[in-house]
């Protein structure tokens, strides 16, 4: 087919392309601007970096982000990982109900699935801190871990399989050797979405979280809410800069071809979890 | 691995039953007791009378349902839906040219990165970086000011504006992948076939194309309403308080107004709302298959 991309077209194309990165680039440059209040450029600096480094309640936010995030991902990643296998690949009564409920957690607006768990906590007279946060996030991240490794299963080749059972290995080690070598980019592209999600989230985590129980995200909300300082421009950067790696690494591994077989279908993350659901 | 465990993993495979029960139990009860327990628990605070802290008290009411469709209130609905709705028109006019245009790009791989990093990246930090850009003291204003077009700042955050800049720049990309994803597929041998009958470009796009990628743009859009719908840091941070939409409301119900049966029951609604969006919009995805 002709490529004629009219001269509109093009137009359209590099201004939206503009709208989604102008900002995001505007805002790390001036992280490293000297003035704190003008939007003119004084000089370089990195002075806002190193307040960072003085600043308690961030590095308070960061460490508390670390450990719910690792915390959530791994028990998210594992529980997902058996609802992908068994949707996958076995029949049993309520497997329809199952695939629903894994849906809805994504659907519901956070501020509902906070508000809702928080409801919970206060019910039950659970203290908020650092364990209800990560109850949340493995909450909403089981699903998505699910059908993240669900997609990859289902894109997997089969005779690999079949041909170590045939061959005379029994199926659990089928399992061990075969399926989980083939799954594994899938799980660790799962967990790496949910530990992002989880490190990124602010609307759930503000409504769960007690006081002196922030995390990063909410620490950085109080700060973009207060007054915008240049310390939000650093810290939004370096953020950023994680978030990109993290995104980066699993787009890599989701990316990756099982060991064998023929690739079916693009399991990129241009399809990513949250799309199944209307499909 | 222990012999112990292998023998119960032997075991278990001879059962599959248990075996099924034993993949999915963990992940079920999990969301059961934090996200369907929870569910009811406000569903049922919604039908209860309000007490004196905050807290409810026995009984049955409808009262609070009702009060949401006090003019007040109802204004807020409105407002939410319709904000949703122009950002998911705004979103299919700019998304759709781009999704076509990575299609038939050769470096798609880049373009496709490109849409994708947003994607993932921190809502929150982008989101920040649209309040840097318009704030009196922002790059726009800026400026505006340095090029002595305006003399005075001029209000831009904390506008409507804001928030549905806000909702467009936040959920672009949600719109984008999955028509692009529709129109990766088309075959092209459908247009040169379009092209020779003699179809003019228009009618290739609105007879060919545009249905095509229906299921694509079905998905986009709902990608992009129901997050929009339940928004709630867009326009916390870019709408200020005049601007609220109902995911504000509902949290201004239960952290500052303490009333939580009315806040479960604006939740309830807004609930409603998505999952009829879901489903027709499932219908309408189903059609557009055939």
């Amino acid at each position: 087919m002709k490529r004629r991309n009219s001269l509109w077209l093009t137009a359209v194309v590099w201004a939206v392309y503009l709208f989604l990165h102008l900002p995001i680039l505007v805002l790390v440059a001036f992280s490293f601007n000297q003035s704190k209040y003008s939007v003119t450029w004084t000089g370089f600096t990195l002075d806002w970096y190193r307040q960072l480094a003085e600043r308690t309640d961030i590095l308070r936010g960061l460490r508390a982000s670390l450990i719910v995030g690792g915390a959530s991902t791994v028990i998210a990643a594992v529980f997902g990982t058996m609802l992908a296998l068994a949707l996958a690949r076995r029949r049993f009564p309520g497997r329809r109900a199952l695939d629903g409920l894994l849906y809805l957690p994504i659907m519901t607006p956070e501020i509902i699935a906070g508000i809702s768990l928080l409801s919970l906590f206060v019910t039950l007279k659970i203290p908020l801190g650092l364990t209800t946060i990560a109850i949340a996030h493995v909450a909403f991240n089981i699903g998505f871990v699910a059908i993240v490794v669900r997609a990859r299963l289902e894109g997997m080749d089969r005779s690999l399989e079949e041909a170590s059972l045939m061959l005379g290995a029994d199926e659990l080690t089928t399992f061990r050797r075969v399926t989980v070598p083939q799954l594994w980019p899938g799980i660790l592209a799962g967990a790496l979405l949910a530990f992002t999600m989880s490190f990124d989230d602010y609307v759930i985590t503000s409504l769960v979280s007690g006081t002196g129980s922030s995390t990063l995200p909410v620490v950085v909300y109080s700060m973009v809410r207060r007054n915008v300082e240049p310390t939000v421009n650093a810290i939004s950067t370096l953020i950023l800069v994680a978030t990109s790696l993290l995104i980066w690494a699993a787009d890599r591994l989701s990316r990756e071809r099982p060991p064998a077989g023929e690739r079916s279908g693009d399991r990129r993350l241009s399809h990513p979890a949250p799309m199944a659901r209307v499909k | 691995m222990s012999l112990v465990r292998r023998r119960f993993l032997r075991w278990l495979g001879r059962r599959p039953a248990l075996a099924s029960a034993t993949l999915v139990a963990p992940g079920t009860l999990w969301l059961a007791f934090f996200f369907v327990v929870p569910m009811s628990i406000m569903l049922g605070m919604s039908l209860m009378p309000r007490g004196v802290y905050g807290g409810v008290e026995p009984g049955f009411t409808l009262e609070h349902y009702r009060r949401f469709f006090e003019p007040l209130y109802l204004q807020v609905l409105l407002r939410t839906a319709f904000w949703a709705a122009l950002a998911t028109a705004l979103c299919l006019l700019l998304g759709y040219p781009v999704a076509w245009a990575m299609a038939q790009s050769r470096r798609r791989g880049l373009l496709l990165f490109l849409v994708v990093l947003p994607f993932w990246t921190s809502f929150l930090v982008r989101t920040f970086a649209m309040i840097f850009l318009l704030r009196d003291t922002g790059l726009i204003n800026g400026a505006l000011l340095g090029l002595g077009i305006v003399d005075r700042p001029i209000a831009l955050l904390y506008t409507p504006f804001a928030v549905l800049l806000g909702l467009v720049y936040g959920f672009l990309p949600f719109m984008i992948l999955p028509i692009y994803a529709s129109l990766e597929k088309l075959d092209p041998s459908l247009l040169e076939a379009a092209e020779m009958l003699g179809a003019r470009p228009r009618d290739r796009f609105f007879q060919v194309i545009l249905p095509l990628s229906m299921p694509g743009v079905v998905a986009g859009s709902l990608l992009v309403f129901i997050p929009a719908l339940g928004s709630f840091v867009t326009s916390d941070l870019l709408g200020g308080a005049k601007q609220a939409m109902i995911g504000n409301l509902v949290q201004n119900q239960f952290t500052i107004a303490r009333n939580w049966p009315f806040g479960s029951a604006a939740s309830f609604i807004l609930m409603f709302l998505v999952l009829v969006v879901v489903l027709v919009a499932r219908r309408r995805g189903e059609e557009s298959w055939r």
